[in-house]
């Protein structure tokens, strides 16, 4: 190695250093909310950085570059315009769909590679020497392939282009693909078969197979869960090609995102008191037996209408505003802020509730509600406001459920048993807006909505809230 | 035995890299609060696009004549790069929302 050589190999490692520092440090900045958005722009500096690093200074163990320039390029400028569009146009209400997608498309680079590998290592006819990089390879296109399919139908879910399906017997045939998936990938290994091309093949088909039939049946309220869980195995993924090229930026990148997308998954299965297994095989997914409220349908609510409403807050000392999907799914975030400060004009104080997997996922709500320049110190979360119901004169649930569900404190055959609920039947008056008597995500009917304290205040949250501040001002 | 041996040994910097990643990983998200765990998890799915150094290599090390690695390869680039430049986009455009604004009027 002459010299040149050496300093363009030091600067390529020394720009993977930075990579990896910088997706550190990013990502500890990204746990933090007022270095977040800093954060995201310090790794994504960081990739830049490795990325053009490779194009140019990248050379093979033969000392080759790398060619094809014409290629590499138009793909990044096609991926570049293409990513900025969809991710500039989506509407907020479906981030959780995008991350989803965008995660699907690195699963399937991901086993791109590791399909591109293959084919080489078959060229080369290396393949029973190397039985290492061979078991890299296959783990990198299972994986790779598992997170694209399941990413693509958690996609469809959320976008509500796919419904819940669930086969008979769904447990076992996963079961089953999964031990399919052992088998073929030992078969490969131990050289049953003369040519293992095919069998290869059976296996990225199994692998897809079972990414669509794993994420099928999940109820679309764990979503969130499932998204995370696969972002954290396109990280590994993205590992295992760390290991093929020996490349540490994709290494280290790739097995922090993987251990911190798993503990992230953690987090919000606790936040729902839920393990993963339960959301994984799907408790609520399949099998929606109600629990003991169910016989409550019968049971006499009360109505209350706008201007009765109005009357009421606009009289409260202090009003608890809990956001739901429902308010996301009317893009009520606006008006809902014109509400708050309405209501404040009249000198009534006014929080939001947030419940943890409030929304699609969890943070979901609180990104809206900034969105409609709510402040940030305005929306509480369930431990800091729970104590304060009890002192409060009105609760407005706005399209949320099962967050307010007491069933999930008192009803032991309750799906949602366990889950922290935000106390909302301690305040004085609970006024829910809901569409219908509909029951939520969860299947299970609400008996807060039965209660003598609670008012029921149907219609399309978007139309209620601007009825209700028209209300509110004419007064 | 001995390959194992042989594969632990040669091994042993990328092994200790995996693990303490694992540690470190763990580490920093460990006390995040809910209110970020949507955006976190975008800028981690934008930070697993480091995948499309692979697609680079791939595509750069194919053989001109060789098309189904060539589009292989073009298709490996384009798809990572969108997990790189959505996800980062993505993620923006969320903490921009989080941005604070002074309490108005």
């Amino acid at each position: 190695m002459n010299y040149t050589d050496l300093i363009e190999k030091n600067i390529l490692l020394l720009c993977y250093l930075i990579g990896s520092i910088t997706f550190i440090v990013g990502l500890k900045m990204l746990s933090h909310p007022e270095s977040a958005r800093k954060g995201n722009l310090v790794a994504a500096a960081g990739m830049i950085i490795a990325i053009f690093a490779t194009i140019f200074l990248y050379k093979d163990d033969s000392g080759a570059r790398l060619g094809n320039y014409v290629w590499i390029f138009g793909g990044l400028i096609i991926g570049s315009i293409v990513g900025t569009m969809i991710a500039k146009k989506v509407q907020m209400t479906a981030m959780p769909q995008m991350v989803s997608l965008f995660n699907g498309m690195g699963g399937a680079c991901a086993a791109i590679i590791s399909i591109v590998d293959f084919k080489h290592l078959m060229h080369l006819g290396t393949i029973s020497e190397e039985p290492l990089m061979l078991l890299v390879i296959l783990a990198g296109l299972v994986i790779g392939t598992v997170s694209f399919f399941g990413s693509m139908i958690a996609f469809g879910k959320l976008d509500g282009k796919i419904n819940d399906k669930f086969l008979p017997g769904q447990q076992i045939i996963n079961i089953g693909l999964l031990v399919l998936i052992a088998v073929l990938i030992v078969a490969i290994m131990a050289g049953w078969f003369a040519s293992p091309v095919v069998l290869f093949y059976v296996l990225l088909v199994v692998s897809a197979l079972y990414g669509v039939l794993f994420v099928m049946p999940i109820g679309g309220a764990d979503m969130p869960v499932v998204i995370s869980l696969l972002n954290s195995f396109t990280g590994v993924a993205a590992a295992f090609g760390g290991f093929l090229y020996d490349n540490p930026v994709m290494l280290t990148g790739g097995i922090l995102v993987g251990s911190a997308g798993t503990i992230l998954t953690m987090l919000m299965c606790s936040a729902m008191n839920r393990s993963l297994t339960n959301v994984i095989v799907g408790a609520l997914g399949g099998n929606k037996t109600g629990g003991g409220a169910t016989e409550g349908t019968d049971q006499p609510i009360r109505e209350i209408n706008v201007s009765d409403t109005a009357v009421l807050m606009a009289y409260s000392k202090n009003v608890i505003i809990v956001p739901g999907y429902g308010l996301a799914v009317a893009q009520a975030q606006h008006i809902c802020n014109e509400l708050e400060k309405t209501l404040e004009e009249k000198g009534v104080e006014v929080k939001y509730a947030i419940h943890p997997v409030a929304g699609r996922m969890p943070g979901h709500m609180n990104v809206l509600l900034a969105e409609a320049d709510v402040p940030y110190d305005k929306l509480l979360e369930m431990e800091e406001i729970n104590p304060e119901f009890a002192t409060t004169d009105v609760v407005l649930v706005l399209g949320a459920n099962d967050v307010v569900n007491p069933a999930a404190k008192t009803d032991k055959n309750s799906p949602i048993y366990g889950m922290p609920i935000l106390d909302v039947e301690m305040a004085k008056h609970v006024i829910v807006n809901k569409r219908s008597m509909k029951p939520g995500y969860a299947g299970i009917e609400n008996q807060l909505f039965y209660e003598p304290k609670t008012s029921m205040l149907f219609g399309d949250a978007k139309k209620v809230l601007g009825e209700l501040v028209t209300e509110l001002k004419s007064m | 035995m001995e390959q194992l041996m042989n594969f632990f040994t040669e091994n042993y910097d990328m092994i200790t890299i995996v693990i303490l990643s694992i540690f470190l990983g763990i580490e920093v998200i460990g006390r995040v609060p809910s209110v970020l765990h949507t955006p976190l998890m975008s800028g981690a799915n934008a930070i697993h696009g480091v995948v499309i150094i692979g697609a680079i290599i791939i595509m750069g090390q194919a053989e001109s004549d060789d098309y189904v690695a060539l589009i292989l390869g073009f298709l490996a680039v384009i798809l990572g790069t969108l997990n790189v430049v959505g996800g980062f986009v993505v993620t923006d455009r969320m903490l921009e929302m989080f941005k604070k604004k002074p309490s108005n009027k």
